[in-house]
């Protein structure tokens, strides 16, 4: 079987496959706090009648996770910028909080989330595609992103050489979303494996695969996982 | 040799028309005529159409894009490959809209000029390099020699493609009764690198398009012909031909004259493969076809076109 030594950290599609399922199922059995993720199943062409002559390909799917991340700080600024254009009698004030204003804000300021987790061919790691938007479906662009997971910035991204954010369109769905790229992904995953004293053999490899694939790119998005959930083998 | 001057000369004729409802002058202006590089990408052709329209375009932001028949076009897509995979009867001069208003971000990925192309082309780069070499690190800072180098030392492992698939559901005898493509979603995009052993000398095109869509090919397939291109003919493409799309415009030509579909699996049919605006014959060492056909991102793009049986649901 695969010698973990000579392996690069890459995955089959196949693999991707099956280490999807099991991810998605440690999710859900430890009753996290966020919705489970869902198999979409992607006829390669849609167009074709005969999908049974077809592999079938997809992606891991968790969506309209809701991100709010306004703190102590944000509330000030907040409110300062809402008076500045609205009340001119409220400004300069900073210690008084205009509830008001802030629930207004609150309201029209619902961010949504929906991140994709898919395979590429070219590198033969998953990789993760994000998009943001309002209550009312209009996206997000990438500096209102970063302004709420400050871990995604550009600046945060390019303190580590693996990673870094473009928009591109979604492989699937064929619209435009962001996606964190993948260059390099097959360098750590092996070395997280590596670090494993227990040195398991390739199938457990694969079930642990994309959970320990997502705690440190799920981090970069503000999706921490527990730790315990970690731990659990 | 002959044969990759003459990818990089290749040019498609364009006469681009500003959409009407950035026309602000009576009479309006005539569409631009240019010659397009193939391996170009559209919105580098801004620096010369912006000052072309630019007394009939109305005040406020330029963000340049394109639409064929209204359907948007893929900026990230080089021109040679929307031109063969969205006409099928090859159109010259080909006929688009240019808009500088109401880019559509819903379809298309933002476009901010040159530096977005650069930048798009720049990934394409390192996603070829890394799918030759394994990884993504200084291929910009490789000189013309060494990525040169690089790219023949591919020939042991994976080589990056990007094939296009489109369907019809018939015959066609004239490719000009084709329906047009109207939207993205019929058109399938793979972007798979092919494995090729250094111990398969013969491996073909025929072998690379098996890997990529095993559903248009059955396994006892005996009898595969296509007519186009062969090896010879493509080596004996002169050299002393500047308009070198002319030289293809005539194999074009005689391929269709011949034209055999390819015969495969009962389900669907290939009619039709484009690279680089020519039709390769399937049994073409696939190793030939990517020194010769790929473009400046060291990706092959090939164009299919398939036949589906009528759908009868949805």
């Amino acid at each position: 079987m695969m010698d973990l030594l000579h392996w690069d950290g890459t995955l089959s599609a196949k693999d991707f496959r099956i280490g999807a399922v099991a991810f998605a199922q440690k999710w859900e059995s430890l009753n996290f706090a966020f919705p489970p993720w869902v198999w979409v199943p992607c006829p390669k062409h849609p167009w074709l009648a005969s999908p049974e002559l077809l592999q079938e390909e997809g992606y891991l799917s968790m969506e309209k996770i809701c991100i709010s991340r306004l703190n102590e700080e944000d509330i000030d600024q907040t409110t300062q910028i809402d008076t500045d254009e609205e009340e001119a009698s409220c400004s300069g004030n900073k210690d008084v909080i205009d509830d008001a204003t802030l629930v207004q804000r609150n309201h029209h300021e619902l961010h949504y989330y929906d991140f994709h987790i898919v395979y590429s061919n070219t590198f033969r790691v998953p990789v993760l595609y994000l998009r943001a938007y309002c209550s009312d479906g209009q996206p997000l662009q990438l500096d209102e992103i970063e302004k709420e997971l400050p871990t995604c910035s550009s600046k945060e991204l390019s303190k580590s050489k693996w990673t870094f954010i473009t928009q591109e369109e979604h492989p699937h769905l064929k619209r435009p979303w962001y996606k964190l790229h993948p260059c390099g992904t097959g360098e750590w995953m092996k070395l997280l494996f590596l670090n494993d004293t227990a040195q398991p053999k390739f199938e457990v490899v694969l079930e642990l695969y994309l959970l320990s694939w997502f705690s440190v790119v799920g981090q970069v998005v503000g999706l921490r996982i527990p730790f315990k959930m970690l731990n659990d083998r | 040799m002959e044969a990759q001057k003459y990818v990089w000369d290749g040019a498609i004729p364009l006469q681009i028309h500003l959409h009407e409802s950035q026309v602000t002058t009576l009479p309006p202006p005539p569409p631009a005529l240019i010659l397009a590089p193939r391996i170009g990408y559209l919105p580098l052709l801004a620096s010369l159409l912006k000052p072309y329209f630019s007394s009939t375009l109305p005040p406020g932001v330029d963000t340049i894009w394109f639409d064929y028949n209204g359907l948007p076009l893929k900026w990230y897509i080089p021109t040679g490959v929307l031109f063969d995979l969205l006409c099928a009867e090859p159109e010259r001069p080909w006929n688009l809209t240019v808009h500088f208003r109401g880019y559509p971000g819903t379809v298309l990925i933002p476009c901010e000029g040159e530096d977005s192309v650069k930048w798009s082309y720049i990934n394409s780069l390192k996603e070829a390099a890394y799918i030759m070499n394994g990884n993504c690190k200084n291929v910009m800072n490789m000189s013309q020699s060494d990525q040169l180098e690089l790219w023949h030392s591919v020939m042991n492992g994976r080589v990056p493609v990007r094939l296009y698939v489109w369907s019809v559901s018939e015959d066609f005898d004239d490719l000009e009764d084709m329906p047009k493509v109207d939207s993205w979603e019929k058109i399938s995009y793979i972007n798979r690198p092919v494995e090729i052993h250094k111990e398969d000398k013969c491996f073909t095109l025929h072998d690379a398009l098996k890997i990529l869509v095993p559903e248009f090919f059955s396994n006892d397939l005996m009898n595969v012909k296509s007519a186009g291109v062969d090896f010879e003919d493509a080596l004996r493409i002169p050299s002393e031909d500047v308009s070198s799309d002319k030289v293809v415009e005539d194999h074009v030509q005689n391929a269709y004259e011949h034209r055999e579909a390819c015969s495969i699996s009962s389900s669907a049919e290939i009619k039709l493969i484009r690279i680089q605006g020519i039709e390769p014959k399937l049994e073409i060492p696939f190793s030939w076809v990517v020194n010769n056909l790929m473009n400046p991102d060291y990706f092959l793009h090939i164009c299919v076109c398939v036949k589906v049986p009528q759908q009868n649901s949805t």
